[in-house]
């Protein structure tokens, strides 16, 4: 099996609202940044293009079409799409890969989610026959998962702000993070229910921006000539629609990913979990198997900034980031999509 | 056995989202000067194309468009077709003239309408000019100009269709 590798990596200042700027306008600059990276002139000097959105950010039918506008596809490219989030794309092209049919790989996702009610939009999205008539939205979903955790006293609304106080912190550090800052668990906790039993410092912001990668063989990697992570593992498990017909108290998906992408095979320095709410994050340190020696999300995680459809790659990126920079040597990387942690996929990366 | 039931064809869900839509930088430019009764396009700084409507980058080159090209009224026939059946939704009555133009000092065709015209006499090379409507009515929008009608100028070779400067077309 040929071996694949991270080669570069750019994302978005996580932004509220990315004002009077269009998707491709996003996009650009993230591409031309992983050009940069590598002296590459467009996405014609790679062999496959890959990107992840999601129409109904944008509400419009095939909106995701215009992406290609800041690719430059003449002459005519390789290019395929997700309706997900792009570590989905990355997937994707991972395959294209692995069976010999591409070498390299652009890939990227983006959104821009501040013109709709992202809560409503998401749930809308994924369930128009019986939960789109109750007005279900993805906060409330959420909050059913934490109101089982905190009942069966698997998780603390104590543990809960300290994720988010770790989360804060960690950003500091982090130039693209948008929610950064020292706060204190005691001030977190006085904070009034957002929707019970979350708080609003309990969900993830909602973030414009874009995030692109490249990956390619090894060969091709060293060809280029530039620092780059092996990607040693990666797998993903989709678990049933119905969140009444789920374990949400566990992320079985995640544990089967993670089984299946060989995490356990080494020491984990470090993880990047996408975790959209906090108590999600100690639902998927434990179902990746993750001790007291790695360190959680030092980027600050979603919970710090949150570019829709591009958080999962970008958690992949920040693992890449920091073994290419010799802060970790192997790291895991998480990402999920739909409500309650409904399809999870893990990556494991790896210095050389 | 069960009791054969009728099939649900059907049901009532209030599916309704609603969006604070932003255009963008280069489209919102563009509307404004549409606003203001002027066609305006925005140049390639690698191929040199210009693109109307302009969405910020060269699709062809995949790069950023900056500079911003004030376009004329006078445009070229690429392409059109004779639209003779009814569109449900669509209030124009047919027959009506749907063309690909390209205006004098673009070099990518867009989309408009026909009319003062007479259909079978329409041709690929042809001149034509947009017919505004009352500025008092004009928004941000592409039917600020009703129509394209013909020209009285010479019919530009198709091969040259794309490459006519912003001063216009001389045989």
């Amino acid at each position: 099996m040929r071996d694949i590798a991270v080669v570069a990596f750019s994302q978005s200042i996580c932004v509220a609202d990315a004002g009077a700027v269009n998707e491709v306008e996003l996009i650009m600059p993230q591409l031309q940044a992983v050009y940069d990276q590598l002296g590459l002139a467009s996405a014609q000097d790679v062999d496959f293009v890959c990107s992840g959105s999601c129409d109904y950010l944008q509400g419009a039918a095939f909106a995701f079409v215009a992406g290609v506008d800041a690719l430059g596809a003449v002459p005519p490219i390789r290019e395929s799409h997700v309706e997900m989030d792009a570590a989905w794309a990355l997937y994707e092209s991972m395959l294209k890969i692995r069976m010999g049919h591409a070498d390299s790989a652009l890939i990227y996702g983006f959104s821009k989610s501040s013109p709709g009610e992202l809560p409503i939009v998401l749930s809308q999205r994924l369930d128009p026959y019986y939960l789109a008539p109750l007005w279900l939205d993805i906060v409330s979903l959420a909050a059913l998962q934490a109101r089982m955790l905190l009942d069966r006293g698997l998780v603390s609304e104590r543990e809960m702000a300290e994720v988010v106080v770790r989360s804060r912190r960690n950003a500091m550090a982090n130039p693209q993070a948008q929610l950064a800052g020292e706060v204190s668990v005691e001030a977190l906790l006085a904070e009034p229910a957002f929707v019970a039993p979350l708080r609003r410092t309990d969900c993830c912001p909602v973030s414009d921006g874009a995030a692109a990668m490249v990956i390619a063989t090894v060969e091709q990697a060293q060809a280029w000539g530039k620092p780059y992570a092996l990607i040693t593992g990666i797998d993903h498990r989709i678990e049933n629609h119905n969140p009444c017909l789920r374990d949400l108290t566990d992320s079985v998906s995640t544990r089967q990913a993670a089984e299946a992408a060989g995490v356990a095979g080494g020491a984990v320095d470090i993880a990047e979990i996408h975790a959209p709410f906090s108590h999600q994050e100690i639902l998927l340190q434990r179902a990746l198997g993750l001790g007291g020696d790695t360190v959680i999300n030092p980027s600050g995680g979603v919970l710090a900034g949150n570019l829709m459809m591009a958080s999962g790659l970008a958690r992949v990126g920040e693992v890449f980031r920091r073994i290419v920079a010799g802060e970790a040597r192997r790291g895991v990387a998480h990402a999920t999509s739909g409500p309650c942690l409904q399809h999870n996929l893990v990556a494991v990366l790896e210095g050389v | 056995m069960a009791e054969q039931k009728e099939p649900v064809t059907g049901i009532k869900s209030p599916v309704y989202l609603h969006y604070r839509f932003t255009a963008g930088k280069a489209p919102t430019r563009f509307l404004t000067r549409l606003k203001e009764g002027v066609l305006t396009g925005q140049r390639c700084p690698r191929c040199s194309n210009v693109y109307i409507p302009p969405r910020g980058s060269c699709p062809a080159c995949g790069v950023a468009t900056e500079e911003e090209v004030t376009l004329g009224n006078k445009a070229t026939v690429q392409s059109f077709t004779i639209v003779s059946i009814p569109i449900p939704g669509n209030i124009i009555e047919p027959p009506y003239v749907v063309a690909n133009l390209v205006l004098d000092g673009a070099n990518i065709a867009f989309i408009h309408l026909l009319s003062e015209c007479v259909n079978e006499e329409i041709h690929i090379g042809q001149r034509v000019q947009a017919v505004w409507k009352p500025s008092e009515e004009w928004d941000y929008a592409m039917d600020n100009i009703l129509y394209f009608k013909p020209l009285d100028e010479p019919d530009v070779p198709v091969d040259q269709i794309g490459h006519i400067p912003i001063s216009g077309w001389r045989s």
